[in-house]
């Protein structure tokens, strides 16, 4: 355990040193992560003031409410490990990390939430500078603000998981983007990210509730603005924690079997 | 002028030839453009669920700005940009060199020296939704739309190849900017709607600092008959001003590398 958190420490100190070196990738990653959910918003706005000012009780304010929250539930939860792990497997770069007597998660943990920390002081003014743009209406009570912290942890470790184990899938596949593509799509529009999901028509939003997308983006952001009556509430947890012990057991499962698998490319 | 044509299709050929060594990648690409479409279709289907028009602009009228969306993307990564992504990696490495002392123009030799033939899938599939959205739109197409859409098409591709250009000759500078072109491409996804639809802070952006709005709006309007004075002006204006500049600043950044290697 005294080894794990000298871990964190060490990856932590690394990872601000190579982030002040690489300030351009920093900048370009930002400029997406807050101009996606900014088309959304503006988009959904629109709908709104052509249908005289809201759709399906959504006004513009609720839109630029929701859009703002999400923007940083998804900065908080995004991952690039499946790109990454590509990356490592096609270039053989996974070897050297294999090799250390910890699990590589480790180090992509400390290294994804030092990133976040460090992303954080920029987004946190962004957003507040579109709050004053887009004039959101924020509905949050403490009571929801505290419902919020664990809903949003679960979130992260949740969409973590997940993500890790969809990335596994680069141990069998040499080019992965198809199935990176086919997840962001599916991602995209039961997630609430791209559509709120009272908005999806009825079938595929009770699909929704079942996927684990909706659990780690429009979740929290509807726990955050307390939309979610309470027995939707702690059905959300659930639902959160459920898919959080599949994912890692499905993640154990891929992962030991890839490292089996695993044959150095490169090497 | 024939001397360009005439190198442009032999790295056309060049392209293919390697490409075909690399066939699955066929498959990949099919899958990218038919997941790039259906994000647009599900967007517009999710949408038009809730209202009858966006900002103005009616179904059919939007499946004509995916239609664009899906061809002028497919155009500049066909050629412009692995094109450019490897003139930066030249200039990283040094390998510059040996374009600037071929005996034709370097900035056209590195315009077109990579082509990735797969991209004409996206080219296809653009035209196909955009004859969909025009079947739709019926009988409001005349040669009068026709011609402006083709003018405003040009002027849009030619407008993002100079923007992308002057991007890329950052590089000179700065060397290691890989990711610059991937800025653009995070922009160039807020072209899937028209760009009416955005605060106007984001539209003058759009409009000005990454000219989607000239690519992708403007070619749209002309084909569904929306298109003002001003902004067919605008378009063909920045279509001749843009590639003067993007020339200009070649020339100075040429100047500046000194050659890594050497």
């Amino acid at each position: 355990m005294i080894d794990l958190v000298h871990l964190y420490r060490a990856q932590f100190k690394t990872t601000i040193a190579e982030q002040f070196q690489y300030r351009g990738a920093l900048v370009i990653w930002l400029l997406g992560l807050i101009l996606e959910p900014v088309i959304y918003l503006s988009v959904w706005s629109a709908v709104a003031r052509s249908q005289g000012g809201a759709v399906d009780s959504f006004t513009a304010a609720d839109f630029a409410a929701y859009y703002l929250i999400a923007m940083m539930v998804d900065h908080a939860g995004f991952t690039w490990v499946m790109w990454e792990m590509e990356f490592w497997i096609r270039q053989g770069n996974l070897s050297p990390l294999l090799v250390r007597p910890v699990h590589p998660i480790h180090r992509y943990i400390a290294n994804n939430l030092t990133f976040k920390l460090l992303t954080f002081v920029v987004v946190l003014p962004v957003v507040l500078v579109l709050a004053l743009v887009f004039r959101p209406n924020f509905t949050i009570t403490a009571a929801s603000a505290l419902a919020f912290a664990p809903a949003l942890i679960l979130a992260m470790a949740l969409r973590f998981a997940l993500e890790w184990t969809i990335a596994t899938a680069a141990f069998w596949v040499t080019r992965v983007n198809a199935i990176n593509q086919l997840y962001f799509v599916a991602f995209l529009f039961l997630s609430g990210f791209a559509v709120p999901l009272p908005l999806l028509p009825g079938p595929v939003q009770a699909v929704a509730q079942w996927l684990p997308f909706y659990r780690f983006l429009g979740f929290p952001v509807d726990v955050l603005l307390g939309r979610l009556p309470t027995d939707q509430l702690l059905i959300g947890f659930g639902a959160q924690v459920a898919w959080l012990v599949v994912a890692l057991w499905l993640l154990n499962a891929t992962w030991a079997r890839g490292v089996r698998q695993y044959s150095a490319v490169g090497a | 002028m024939p001397r360009y044509l005439h190198l442009l299709w032999v790295h056309l050929r060049l392209g293919i030839l390697n490409e075909l060594q690399y066939r699955t990648n066929l498959g990949v690409q099919l899958i990218q453009s038919f997941m790039g479409l259906a994000t647009s279709l599900l967007g517009l289907g999710v949408i038009f669920s809730k209202t009858d028009n966006l900002a103005g602009w009616r179904p059919a009228e939007l499946l004509a700005i995916v239609g664009v969306y899906s061809l002028v993307s497919g155009l500049t990564q066909l050629i412009v940009r692995p094109s450019l992504s490897r003139f930066m990696e030249d200039i990283r490495l040094g390998t510059l060199d040996f374009t600037l002392t071929k005996p034709v123009d370097a900035q056209m030799l590195v315009s077109m020296r990579q082509i990735e033939v797969w991209k004409l899938v996206d080219v296809i599939v653009g035209i196909v939704v955009l004859a969909v959205a025009m079947v739709q739109l019926g009988a409001t197409i005349g040669p009068a739309e026709a011609v402006l859409f083709v003018i405003a098409l040009l002027a849009g591709v030619t407008i993002i190849y100079s923007f992308l250009m002057i991007l890329a000759i950052c590089a000179f500078w700065f060397v290691k900017l890989d990711n610059i072109l991937q800025i653009f491409q995070s922009m160039y996804e807020a072209g899937r709607w028209p760009i009416a639809v955005y605060p106007p802070w984001l539209r003058a952006a759009l409009t000005f600092l990454v000219p989607v709005g000239f690519a992708i709006t403007v070619p749209a309007e002309g084909l569904v008959g929306r298109m003002t004075i001003g902004s067919i002006l605008g378009a063909v204006g920045l279509a001749i001003a843009l590639p003067l500049v993007a020339r200009w600043f070649w020339r100075i950044g040429v100047r500046h590398y000194s050659g890594a290697s050497a």
